[in-house]
């Protein structure tokens, strides 16, 4: 049994389709990226995973173990974080939140395992720092702690090094890619292909046409796609 | 010294002094813990929108001659501190524009009713004594200042008890929908409670100076603290030390009570961003 899978998926707002009959499996461990261009739906896809936003039709499935809510999820920045005056403490044991219900303090237990998934990501020494003072890179690891602090099984990354600079994006990526040896499944959406497929082990492709399958499969068939171009453009000479 | 001490003492004490300082520092103590949530979630315009509607319904109650005028004014708040809360996302006119709709149709109703149907030959000092808050604060009944004590009670318990919901859902709401915190819920009881401090705040400032209690110290505080926990505590303590200041001053120098503090509180506002910019500076 997969970990998620979606079935017959159609997702968009107010009336207007923008994904159709979508249907794909995540199991454990898999590095899948979710590519496409801008407004084909890749967040679109994130928010109905999470159940943030229903989808028009079809349905999202957890099995193998995996909750609903035990999901780590890296959004996007918004504008309400980047002036939030927060110690990365504070933001990193909030990711206990969803398995707290209603008990208002958090655990001895909570607060060390808080205090590991900071030493994971290198962020142990900033523990008392103002999230607002840390650099781009910094930040996104902080998220990313916070989000081990809500699963540790899966991750959803939106985007995890938009507005980073080459060095700092490879280190996420090496750390990205430390995760997912460590047992941990990532989906991830991504901007920048070339960065991300050495890493992935499946892609998803949306956009006019879809793909969905192993990254070898989707090399091929965009090589395919390569020669065929050129093919056509060698026949009109 | 010796003279304004004496003064002060003389006028302790009467009970409506003392009831007017008890009042005032719940209501401070109050709209400061919840301000910090509605500033940072870009919220502090449904302060000054709910405000207005609380002056409309005042109007409505005096219009209909209610004798405890409350039992008007919480209801019709309430219910739009809740709409509010829903145009702020996925709706046609989008959620600054409604709140402004609403706040000046409220204003505007509110002085209609007041005009139309007046029920003292004094419009003018009513209306303003409404939007300012010139001297309901020192003719609260024993009655009532229980009721804003027990009212603050409740407020400050529900406020420590979900004090870590309130920070998950302030810095980022996807996140902690996606982990399951019910933030709808929560953003309710946030509605309800500045909804609630605002029909009590209408005694304290008027209606058209409750934002002040509700911005500026947390405004202040995000100056000079950078965690959620110490911008929490120093801007309620900023508050309340405005508040008594404001209130023992208007005493003394025989200035409306609501203005007063409010100009403690901007001058506490000057005096955070100074030092937050040699903070910095240095």
């Amino acid at each position: 049994m997969p970990q998620i899978v979606c079935e017959n998926l159609s997702l968009g707002y107010e009336g207007e389709t923008i994904v159709k009959d979508l249907s794909f499996s995540v199991e454990a461990g898999m590095y899948l990226c979710i590519v496409g261009e801008n407004g084909a739906g890749k967040s679109t896809l994130m928010k109905a995973i999470l159940g943030l936003r229903p989808p028009i039709s079809g349905r999202v499935l957890f099995g193998d173990g995996l909750k609903k809510r035990e999901i780590g999820y890296l959004s996007q920045q918004t504008d309400v974080q980047k002036d939030f005056p927060a110690s990365v403490r504070e933001i990193v044991l909030s990711g206990f939140q969803g398995r707290m219900g209603i008990r208002p303090f958090y655990r001895q237990g909570e607060k060390d395992r808080a205090e590991q998934n900071m030493e994971r990501m290198g962020v142990a020494d900033l523990a008392d720092r103002c999230y607002r003072d840390l650099s781009g890179g910094q930040q996104q690891r902080v998220l990313l702690a916070r989000a081990l602090c809500a699963t540790e099984k899966l991750l959803l990354l939106d985007e995890p090094v938009s507005g980073l600079d080459p060095v700092v994006t490879a280190d996420m990526y090496r750390i990205i890619g430390e995760l997912n040896r460590s047992g941990i499944t990532i989906v991830m959406i991504t901007h920048d292909v070339a960065e991300a497929l050495p890493c992935a082990t499946h892609i998803l492709h949306l956009g006019h046409c879809v793909f969905w399958g192993t990254r070898d499969e989707y090399l091929r068939v965009m090589k395919t796609a390569q020669e065929g171009k050129e093919a056509r453009s060698a026949w009109k000479q | 010294m010796e003279a304004m001490i004496e003064k002060l003492a003389l006028y302790m004490q009467y009970p409506f002094v003392r009831y007017a300082l008890i009042v005032g520092v719940l209501i401070a103590l109050c709209s400061s813990l919840l301000g910090v949530t509605l500033v940072l979630k870009r919220f502090s315009f449904i302060g000054d929108g709910l405000s207005h509607v609380a002056f409309g319904a005042l109007a409505v109650a005096t219009v209909l001659q209610a004798t405890n005028k409350m039992t008007v004014v919480l209801p019709l708040t309430l219910l739009a501190a809740v709409l509010l809360l829903r145009t702020g996302k996925n709706t046609k006119i989008k959620g600054d524009a409604a709140v402004a709709m609403i706040s000046v149709t409220s204003l505007a109703f509110g002085y209609l009713l007041m005009n139309v149907f007046s029920t003292s030959p004094n419009v003018s000092g009513d209306v303003c004594s409404t939007l300012f808050g010139s001297t309901s604060i020192l003719t609260l009944t024993k009655h009532e200042v229980w009721f804003s004590v027990w009212l603050s009670v409740a407020v400050l318990l529900l406020f420590g008890f979900f004090y870590q919901k309130i920070f998950a859902i302030t810095f980022d709401e996807d996140f902690a929908r996606a982990v399951g915190v019910n933030a709808s819920r929560y953003n309710l009881m946030l509605a309800v409670i500045i909804a609630v401090i605002i029909v009590l705040a209408m005694n304290l400032v008027g209606s058209l100076l409750i934002s002040a209690f509700v911005i500026f110290p947390a405004l202040s505080a995000m100056r000079i603290f950078r965690t959620f926990f110490s911008v929490t505590v120093c801007s309620a303590l900023l508050s309340v030390v405005c508040a008594l200041a404001g209130i023992l001053a208007s005493i003394l120098a025989g200035t409306p009570v609501g203005a007063t503090v409010v100009a403690m509180d901007a001058a506490a506002f000057l005096l955070c961003y100074a030092a937050g910019q040699i903070r910095s500076g240095a």
